[in-house]
């Protein structure tokens, strides 16, 4: 969908903003993350997909700079993740459904504590600040708690607020949880807004329609990635008429390595 | 008073302070039914099976389950009814096997008594049963807690978001237990907010913001949709979207997966025509690739079609929210 997709041998590694090469993570004995190596170009949609324990959440956490791989290597905005976690951090954004913003502060105290975190200065927090309400259409409850404003708000302040200090790369994790199905819509062409201006968007969701939205996703089972493309390709591939059917196929616990992670 | 109706409510209404959480909503559900509620996040689904449940009570208006009034026959109905809230709530520091045997015991039963009835969903938990519910996957959580609300037998099963942030997998596995209990006859309430799981139902009810948008069956909820809907695919899906919104005879142009869902304003064109005047417009506005498809509506484009503004964006426009 962008104009700046290029086929493999063209990409280079100056765009891409994650490398990752046999990454792998074990905790005792039990493998979260087993040998996984995929690339995401710059400015691209990803969609990282995976059952509830395939090892999502591990992957992220080492892709993010704050869980050390036990083998493999990764690059993210062209840092090593074992040795340059702090410059990780800052051309990162992050957001959660769950943990991102402080209910009991305003919407503008919420910006500007975010600005302070990442060291803006106070001219730079005050015209981001004043860019971002007004692009989001929030100037009349800039003096409201956040706990105030309806859902669907809160979650595109939140991914403002990520990309505040304009991070190379934004995470985001199962961002559109309950909302209605216009907010959700709205929601992701914010997404595709940030990636138009180059940003890179990694994004988890459970909402299989969603993953069609994204330029390319991967799906882990079991601590690897048993498949990754465009959402067309692999559907075409699979021979299935949605990603939904290739999750279930690929996913779920017969027999396969998924059964001994049943119940984990 | 009759049980040709599982549960019946005329214009139940609840408040908290200002917000007011259900406005006047009425519907009826048949004995054996696998009902649905499809809304998002404050369209009143809780308050609404809490009301049920007899855990709330409503500011106005009735609801009879299973023949029994929620407010004044509630010790009578409690035992008839299972209920799963939408927050975990079954004992973290418990074994799989210590809370079930603890809600068998508090309905005066025991899991031996009942092991046929849950036998379908128990099965699967018992290669489990010594592990502690806090240390089990969400999609294994909420098949614990189908069980436990099942243990004492009831006639009516309310679930409130049991799929809610389960991965795909375990939401297909759960639905597929809801089909085994439905054949025994038992009535099944159920509330979600992924459309999708809307075609699991025999009927549905779409809720919004405390108001029911329409009750029917999945079928006939999309075949409600009111004109052509057609699917726009093209290697520039935001630039399409974008031309589109400006395209004087958009009605409504959203993104669907890999496409865009658009439909036209017009009644009276052919939908032939309408396709090619779409096409030809995108074209004039540097996308030659589109593609104009006719498709079918899902219950998310009836959805959206009836919803009317999200949330908030009266407020947006200055009107009180």
């Amino acid at each position: 969908m962008h104009p700046k997709v290029k086929t493999d041998s063209e990409a280079r590694v100056a765009d891409l903003a994650i490398q990752a090469r046999d990454l792998t993570r074990t905790f005792g004995a039990f493998t979260a993350v087993d040998h996984i190596t995929f690339e995401v170009r710059a400015g691209e949609v990803f969609g990282f997909l995976g059952a509830n324990g395939a090892g999502k959440t591990t992957a992220i956490r080492m892709l993010t700079g704050l869980l050390a791989p036990s083998g493999g290597d990764a690059t993210v905005a062209g840092h090593d993740v074992r040795r340059e976690g702090e410059a990780i951090k800052r051309d990162i954004g992050y957001m959660s459904q769950r943990f991102s913003l402080y209910d009991d502060l305003t919407v503008r105290e919420n910006i500007q504590l975010y600005g302070g975190i990442y060291d803006l200065s106070g001219t730079e927090i005050r015209d981001r600040t004043q860019r971002m309400l007004a692009r989001l259409g929030l100037e009349h409850v800039e003096r409201e708690p956040v706990h105030a404003i309806p859902l669907g708000w809160k979650q595109k302040l939140a991914l403002s607020v990520a990309l505040l200090h304009e991070p190379k790369i934004v995470f985001l994790d199962e961002p559109t949880s309950g909302v209605d199905p216009i907010t959700r819509r709205q929601f992701w062409e914010l997404i595709y807004e940030t990636a138009h201006t180059g940003t890179t968007v990694l994004v988890t969701t459970h909402y299989m329609d969603e993953a069609e939205y994204c330029d390319r996703i991967s799906i882990m089972v079991a601590g690897r990635i048993d498949a990754m493309g465009t959402p067309a390709e692999l559907k075409q591939q699979a021979g299935v008429d949605s990603i939904d059917e290739l999750f279930v196929r690929l996913a779920r616990p017969a027999g396969g390595r998924a059964a001994q992670q049943a119940g984990a | 008073m009759s049980e040709s109706t599982a549960v019946v409510a005329q214009g139940l209404t609840k408040r908290f302070d200002t917000t007011v959480a259900l406005d006047n909503v009425s519907f009826s559900i048949a004995p054996g039914e696998l009902f649905g509620f499809i809304g998002p996040d404050g369209a009143g689904k809780t308050t609404l099976f809490r009301i049920l449940a007899t855990l709330l009570i409503p500011d106005a208006g009735q609801a009879r389950v299973l023949g029994s009034d929620v407010v004044k026959d509630l010790w009578t109905l409690r035992s008839q009814i299972g209920y799963m809230p939408g927050r975990f709530s079954l004992y973290p520091d418990l074994s799989v096997e210590e809370n079930l045997r603890f809600f068998a015991s508090v309905f005066g039963t025991t899991i031996e008594r009942e092991y046929k009835q849950i036998a379908p969903i128990y099965s699967q938990l018992e290669p489990f049963k010594t592990r502690r519910a806090a240390a089990l996957s969400g999609g294994m959580k909420q098949k614990l807690a189908l069980c436990c609300a099942l243990v004492h037998r009831p006639r009516l099963l309310l679930l409130d978001e049991p799929t809610t942030g389960v991965d795909a997998v375990s939401r297909r596995e759960f639905w597929d237990l809801l089909g085994t209990f439905k054949t025994s006859g038992l009535t099944i309430v159920v509330s979600t907010p992924y459309m999708d799981e809307a075609n699991r139902c025999d009927r549905v009810a779409l809720v919004q913001r405390g108001h029911i948008l329409a009750v029917d069956t999945p079928r006939a909820i999309t075949a409600s949709f009111d004109r052509p809907l057609f699917a726009v695919r093209s290697s520039n899906r935001y630039d399409s979207l974008h031309a589109l919104r400006e395209y004087a005879n958009t009605k409504s142009v959203y993104p669907f997966g890999e496409a865009l869902h658009f439909a036209d304003a017009r009644d009276d064109v052919a939908p032939e025509q309408i396709a090619r005047e779409a096409s030809a417009f995108l074209g004039e506005h540097g996308i030659a690739d589109a593609n104009v498809t006719r498709t079918d509506p899902t219950i998310e484009d009836t959805f959206i079609a009836r919803m009317g503004a999200p949330e908030g964006e009266d407020r947006q426009r200055g009107a009180r929210g």
